[in-house]
């Protein structure tokens, strides 16, 4: 337990890196190897629309659902702690996204080189947002391993914008992906 | 540097009309009184640590109280520092719902609620923050 938790008189600064990235790519995964917390689990409630359309506005018919997101954290000081929150890529939930990367450092857009497509709704999204971003492929044992370049290429990455391949599993390569992200975030930033 | 890739990458925009993307919003998320509440926000009850009179204001209070024992159990989860995302997941409720209790909590001046790193909670992490977290994640 931290100092902070139970500290009431004052709150640590609280910020956030999103990670994102399509089904199964291993975006728990990440988060759970850094978190100093068993990563929590929380569920937004939404409402979606029916069919797979990209346009929000003209929303013939609508259903209610579940979306869940998980959450990993890691004290960086006394009064400064990072949060980790894993989203959903599918396109559908955009809307919960606006939400959740409000005020975020930056996203890490995990990406399965075997199914590079499950990215692209991802990245079309942060390249549209604005938010700084990382993309990171997390390296599957057994699959090919590819040059981050020829990632770099077939995604349509800018140059400036860091490309990686690590191991959600291990520690040391998560905590290097986040130092790049925030690393980059700085450089977008202005003085 | 490489030339081509190997195997067969799929290359995007290669097959698709671009996407509909809504614009990065800054809308919602705030309580009557301008708290704003996101994900990370920290809230924290302020009652008087151990105050007996807590409990028994709070099981005869008000009627919001009493048919929603959703709120008891946010002021209890908040006798320590808590963001809104942790009292969603403990408490098992969407964290839509989560915000609008917090936020009635909030005006009713039974929770306070904290600002985030990015001071007012609607733009982006400043430079002097960033540096932070580089070092902090350096230290690790
Ligand atoms: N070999 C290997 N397996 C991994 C790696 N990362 C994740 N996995 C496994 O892949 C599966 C999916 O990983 P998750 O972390 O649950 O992926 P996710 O993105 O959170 O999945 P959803 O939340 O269901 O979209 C799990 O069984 C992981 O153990 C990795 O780097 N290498
Ligand atoms: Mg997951």
């Amino acid at each position: 337990m931290h100092a902070w938790e139970t500290d009431r008189t004052r709150a640590p600064i609280a910020t956030k890196i999103v990670v994102a990235g399509g089904f199964g790519v291993g975006k728990t995964t990440l988060v759970t190897a850094v978190s100093e917390i068993t990563p929590l689990q929380t569920e937004a409630l939404m409402t979606e629309a029916s069919e797979a359309t990209d346009d929000l506005t003209a929303t013939p018919g609508k259903t209610t659902t579940t979306v869940a997101m998980d959450f990993g954290r890691l004290t960086l000081d006394d009064d400064l702690v990072l949060y980790l929150f894993g989203t959903p890529g599918q396109q559908r939930f955009w809307f919960m996204w606006d939400d959740i990367v409000r005020g975020a450092i930056g996203a890490v857009v995990l990406a399965d080189t075997r199914r590079l497509k499950d990215c692209f709704p991802v990245l079309d999204y942060f390249e549209s947002s604005g938010l700084p971003y990382v993309v990171a492929v997390n390296h599957f044992d057994g699959s090919e391993l590819f040059e981050p370049e020829d990632v770099r290429e077939a995604l349509t990455i800018p140059k400036h914008i860091p490309v990686m391949i690590m191991d959600a599993r291990r520690r040391i390569s998560v905590i290097e992906t986040l130092l790049a992200l925030v690393g980059h975030a700085l450089d977008e930033t202005p003085e | 540097m490489s030339s081509t890739p190997k195997q067969h990458l799929p290359v995007r925009g290669g097959d698709r009309k671009p996407a509909r993307v809504r614009p990065y919003s800054l809308t919602g998320g705030r309580t009557r009184f301008g708290h704003v509440l996101l994900v990370e926000t920290f809230v924290a009850s302020t009652a008087a640590l151990d105050a007996p009179e807590e409990r028994r204001e709070l099981t005869n209070g008000s009627l919001s109280t009493r048919v929603m024992p959703e709120l008891r159990a946010i002021v209890e989860l908040c006798r320590r520092m808590r963001t809104v995302a942790e009292i969603a997941a403990l408490l098992k409720m969407p964290l839509g719902v989560v915000r609008v209790l917090l936020s009635d909590l909030a005006d009713q001046g039974k929770i306070r609620v904290y600002g985030t790193g990015t001071g007012h909670g609607t733009g982006r992490p400043d430079r002097a923050l960033l540096e932070r977290v580089l070092s902090g994640l350096r230290r690790l």
